[in-house]
């Protein structure tokens, strides 16, 4: 084998590898870009978006408020409750255990949402 | 049109339906009112309705005109804190309603304020409307609004403004023969609910009102209406019913509130219920647009939609007069 061939072989076993890295890295990487955006609710025009949200066990959910007003986060039974969070804070929360947790805005009780945790 | 009938002191036009045989028409006081929010003055004066508007030469015909035995004012939602676009200052609008308040030709005796003083529960929002406040040399008297109460449980709102109150805040007191009864509806709300007055508060109020005569004219004050203005939104009061229910032995009763940030008049038998102008931001009329948030106006069109309101009681008639004025 001359070190030509040498180098081809090794390049021709090469390229699907180094293709393959890239088809295996950009779909995980897509797919925990999707997870952070999905674990997101926001605050806005009195509601929740999304007001029902379905995530894994050990999932930190983040709540952000994107109105004028300030609003809470404050489970039903009591579970979780937030501060109340001014015009573009955050308040997060892990959930360990599955289930499916009610809350509420404890400032203005009309806006309801739901964390189901599988 | 609409105008010249506002202004014309002999607006009796508004009496339509006159079922009482008193010269007193529950639609046409209605209609009377609903012109608060322009500045009209709606007064029962020898047991006939008149509405007049509030410009600025009214003073030498008012000077004919016996005003009330009981004078005060009723100040809502400053907010104090705010700083988003629907309105930038709201210290120079809580300024103006005092400005408005002191200029009043009828002084009033003392002044309610039905809640939201601060926006985010923080104690230097509440020093600087005490601060602003100051300058009216007049008594207060408080009711939380939900942004007063917002981390602590009402307990900072408590130590500034309801050292004598029961329960978390609520009290009573008498002023020239008129019963005024403060009430708490913004804390313990439920999920999905709206506001709440709850059993002990509710206990309470029915032991206050027991003892009176039923000639007492009533004044209750509360920051979230606590009649159905729109639920959706969550303009109510969920055990507000239970409250009235206590009052129907009365003759005059008028419920003040604030919370929707608009003038609104409702009467439902002895009952007058009215809701304040805010001195921070308007929000929208229920229903129209996406949600109650702060409505963002053109600067200039601002102080026509924030105010204050004056209320006047005339001993022996059946209503107290209830009058709106914007800041512009």
């Amino acid at each position: 084998m001359t070190k030509r061939n040498v180098f081809l072989s090794s390049l021709a076993l090469m390229l699907p590898l180094a293709l393959a890295t890239v088809l295996v890295l950009h779909p995980t990487r897509a797919k925990s870009e999707d997870k952070a955006s999905a674990l997101e609710v926001r605050v806005d025009n009195f509601t929740f978006g999304p007001d029902m949200l379905t995530v894994p066990v050990n999932s930190t959910v983040t709540w952000v408020n994107k109105d004028d007003l300030p609003h809470t986060i404050a489970s039903t039974d009591g579970v979780f409750k937030s501060k109340a969070l001014d015009t573009e804070d955050k308040y997060s929360y892990t959930f360990a255990k599955a289930g499916t947790y009610a809350y509420f805005c404890s400032i203005h009780p009309k806006m309801v949402g739901k964390i189901v945790v599988q | 049109m609409a105008k010249k009938t506002l202004l014309d002191p002999n607006a009796s036009a508004f009496i339509e339906h006159d079922h009482n045989n008193d010269g007193i028409d529950r639609r046409g006081f209605l209609k009377c009112m609903a012109w608060a929010g322009t500045g009209a003055l709606c007064v029962i004066e020898g047991g006939v309705l008149t509405s007049r508007a509030l410009a600025s030469d009214m003073g030498s015909k008012m000077k004919s005109h016996k005003m009330g035995e009981l004078s005060f004012a009723q100040i809502s939602d400053s907010h104090m804190g705010f700083n988003k676009p629907a309105n930038p200052d709201v210290i120079a609008t809580l300024q103006s309603a005092v400005d408005k308040i002191k200029a009043l030709r009828e002084q009033p005796e003392f002044i309610l304020h039905t809640g939201d003083i601060s926006h985010l529960s923080k104690p230097s929002e509440f020093d600087n409307v005490d601060q602003i406040l100051k300058a009216t040399n007049k008594e207060i008297f408080f009711v939380p609004g939900e942004h007063d109460v917002l981390n602590d449980e009402g307990a900072m709102f408590r130590e500034r403004y309801g050292k004598n109150s029961k329960g978390q805040g609520w009290y009573s007191f008498d002023k020239n023969g008129v019963h005024f009864i403060g009430l708490v509806n913004v804390m313990n709300l439920k999920a999905g609910g709206l506001g709440t007055l709850g059993g002990a508060q509710l206990e309470w109020m029915e032991d206050d009102v027991k003892h009176l005569k039923s000639s007492t004219p009533i004044v209750v004050f509360a920051h979230i209406p606590l009649w159905s203005v729109y639920p959706q939104w969550g303009w109510g009061t969920d055990d507000s019913a239970q409250a009235l229910s206590y009052l129907r032995k009365f003759g005059s009763v008028t419920v003040l509130n604030g919370h929707i940030h608009q003038t609104m008049q409702k009467v439902e038998g002895n009952i007058t219920f009215h809701t304040a102008f805010s001195t921070a931001f308007p929000q929208p009329a229920p229903g129209q647009g996406e949600g109650p948030g702060p409505m963002k106006v053109p600067a200039e069109q601002l102080r026509s939609i924030l105010g204050i309101t004056d209320v006047n009681y005339v001993q022996g008639r059946h209503a107290l007069a209830v009058v709106d004025s914007s800041l512009a």
